[in-house]
């Protein structure tokens, strides 16, 4: 497939307006405007876009669930804290490509009849914020947000927020509750968001690559867009490959595409030619999977039927180097370090799960503890308001699930069985480019 | 008196964890950037004023590097909400310094994609070069090392953030010296930038 929503990011200056309307842009947004809201919503829901940030909802059915005739403003918010460790595609897309989000945004505002977009960006993408801020004056000068845009009748505005370095505010509650100005912590649901959202108003939440696809759904058609990808897995979709990869970096595919052929293909295999051990398929959040399962096609469904999630795309790969203890305890660390602190079986559990991990990686662990990580990860899965209590457990459950040789040999051997000099080398392998 | 032999009083249950916070001098945004946090609150209902609360601890952090409490109190007058409300915020998020800060924050990623590349020997070098511990600002008082969590550029691991704001890519165990010296010479303009400002420098290399 060649890429869509990445084949002008080498273009020098591609990321101004004066680029966009040359490849075409804005279309789609005159297109939506020509269309009344409902239609819009009809062409999204046909095609069949699923949302990009994790979960894979259809886009076109979250639109929906905003109430038409309520009397309170609607909000659209655009999720761009891309903070799921080994994800970067939305830097990318927002870099390389704003004016492809702004449409996006403008369309969705008209599609659930908000007047205002707040795009939620990382406190650590400064650098994005100021060209998104850059594009959204150029835009408003030339008549494509604002008051009256195109002559429609139709105002938009969009602002970019900031939020200040929290992982958790990438849950859609948590994010309405940050730019309200308070701790990113999530609510309880019901009410959704779509009803009770920000400052109690009907609010949509997408994320970024979601939104940029949906210009090309107006421009390209929904039929169009669903054939690019297998049943219900349709649209062009990015992938980001890091870890123990030749080439790192962000890919355009269709859902088509196996893990295969995303690792040995696009990223230029495994460094060094070594061996695979695992991959994370999703984003750290999803179950590693062994190298038997990686001819499992890239897409929702694919990897559900593989064990684990498409999640955010994120791939992250490593090679027979990587001591799958150390995995688990450099993510708890980040677990740890992001919990919200609301729901007492995320905050305490990922801390218990900490300390058992450093203390079997650093020898001093019981065969106890390895029943005893099980344990914690049974009581904080499914016991969180929000998805981060279950994702947090994934990377122990699944690590002991494939590897629970290894935690024993630790236990055994009371170090870690990592050959010492891959340990020296404080990156557990040779070869590293870093 | 006590309950347990084994507990006394004496030794942490009675004792607050809680940092007394840094008085500081005493503050209030200059007319620039007063000006600046109006411009931000336009953005959000007057009602809802409490959303730019982040933006104005970034402008307190522009104006005087670190949250102190009188900062608080002037955010939480100029907003319109309490001092509590405030503090919440400040204590929740990462990238609010509650102390003062060295010239150049250095904020090393540890999560999985650079720790697979090298990030625990980069923050290891920082450590030795600088003679500090994480969380430490240098005797010179020009660096401070942190570690931070997944920065989202996972593809030119291992990567370190100066100042919240700006990016340094590739950054290999043995060149932190020569990173180090840079910022020292030429300040921020030593740092390689995010992706887009590296590939106009040194070409496309890769995605």
């Amino acid at each position: 497939m060649d890429p869509v929503l990445t084949s002008h990011i080498r273009e020098p200056n591609g990321h101004t307006l004066e680029a966009y309307l040359r490849r075409g842009g804005y279309s789609g947004l005159r297109k939506a405007l020509s269309l009344p809201p409902g239609e819009v919503i009809e062409m999204v829901k046909a095609s069949g876009l699923r949302g990009r940030g994790g979960a894979g909802f259809p886009t076109g059915m979250k639109w929906q669930f905003v109430p038409k005739d309520s009397p309170k403003p609607k909000y659209l918010c655009c999720n761009a804290d891309e903070s799921e460790p080994g994800t970067f595609k939305d830097h990318v897309l927002m870099e390389r490509n704003p004016h492809l989000l702004l449409e996006g945004c403008a369309i969705g505002c008209h599609a659930i009849g908000a007047k205002v977009a707040y795009i939620y960006i990382r406190g650590e993408f400064y650098h994005v914020q100021r060209v998104l801020e850059a594009a959204i004056e150029e835009a408003r000068a030339a008549g494509f947000l604002g008051r009256d845009i195109l002559g429609s009748g139709f105002d938009c505005e969009i602002y970019v927020h900031r939020g200040a370095g929290a992982y958790e505010a990438g849950e859609e509650s948590a994010l309405l509750e940050s730019l309200e100005g308070k701790r990113a912590q999530p609510r309880i649901r019901p009410p959704f968001p779509a009803v009770v959202g920000l400052y109690g108003c009907p609010t949509a939440i997408n994320n970024v690559e979601t939104l940029c696809n949906v210009p090309l759904i107006l421009t390209h058609g929904p039929e169009w867009f669903a054939s690019l990808g297998p049943e219900k897995n349709g649209g062009p979709k990015l992938y980001c490959i890091s870890g123990h990869v030749e080439k790192p970096g962000v890919y355009e595919a269709s859902m088509h595409v196996t893990l295969r052929e995303l690792i040995y293909g696009y990223a230029g295999g495994i460094r060094g030619g070594r061996a695979l051990k695992a991959v994370i398929t999703g984003g750290s959040s999803t179950p590693v999977i062994l190298p038997g399962q990686i001819d499992a096609q890239a897409s929702f469904d694919g990897l559900l039927k593989a064990g684990s999630m498409l999640g955010s795309a994120a791939i992250i790969v490593m090679d027979d180097t990587t001591c799958m203890v150390w995995l688990a305890e450099n993510l708890l660390h980040f677990y740890r370090h992001e919990s919200c602190g609301k729901c007492t079986p995320c905050r305490e559990g990922t801390d218990w799960l900490l300390k058992i991990l450093h203390r079997i990686e650093a020898g001093d662990g019981s065969m106890r503890d390895i029943d005893l990580l099980l344990s914690v990860s049974r009581n904080i899965g499914g016991k969180t308001l929000c998805p981060f209590g279950d994702a947090a457990i994934a990377p122990v459950v699944s690590t002991i699930q494939h590897f629970r040789h290894e935690y024993e040999a630790h236990v055994r051997e009371g170090r870690c069985t990592c050959p010492a000099e891959w340990r020296e080398m404080g990156n557990r392998g040779p070869g590293a480019r870093a | 008196m006590t309950f347990h032999p084994e507990m006394r009083y004496e030794e942490g249950l009675h004792v607050s964890r809680r940092e007394r916070r840094d008085e500081g001098e005493p503050f209030a945004f200059t007319p620039e950037n007063r000006q600046r946090l109006e411009a931000i609150a336009s953005h959000y209902p007057p009602e809802h004023r409490r959303s730019a609360v982040i933006p104005a601890l970034y402008l307190v952090q522009d104006q005087q590097g670190y949250v102190t409490a009188s900062a608080i109190r002037h955010v939480a007058s100029v907003i319109g909400c309490t001092e509590a409300e405030v503090d919440d915020v400040v204590t929740y998020y990462a990238m609010f310094f509650r102390k003062p800060v060295g010239r150049y924050v250095i904020q090393v990623c540890r999560t999985l994609s650079c720790a697979l590349r090298g990030a625990e020997r980069v923050a290891a070098e920082l450590k030795r070069a600088l003679g500090v511990e994480v969380g430490q600002t240098d005797p010179t008082g020009t660096f401070t090392l942190m570690e931070m969590e997944c920065l989202g550029a996972c593809d030119r691991a291992p990567v370190v953030m100066v100042n919240n704001e700006l990016w340094h890519e590739c950054q290999s165990p043995d060149q932190v010296g020569a990173m180090l010296d840079g910022l020292r010479e030429k300040g921020p303009a030593a740092l390689t930038g995010c992706h887009l400002e590296v590939e106009k420098k040194r070409g496309p290399a890769g995605p």
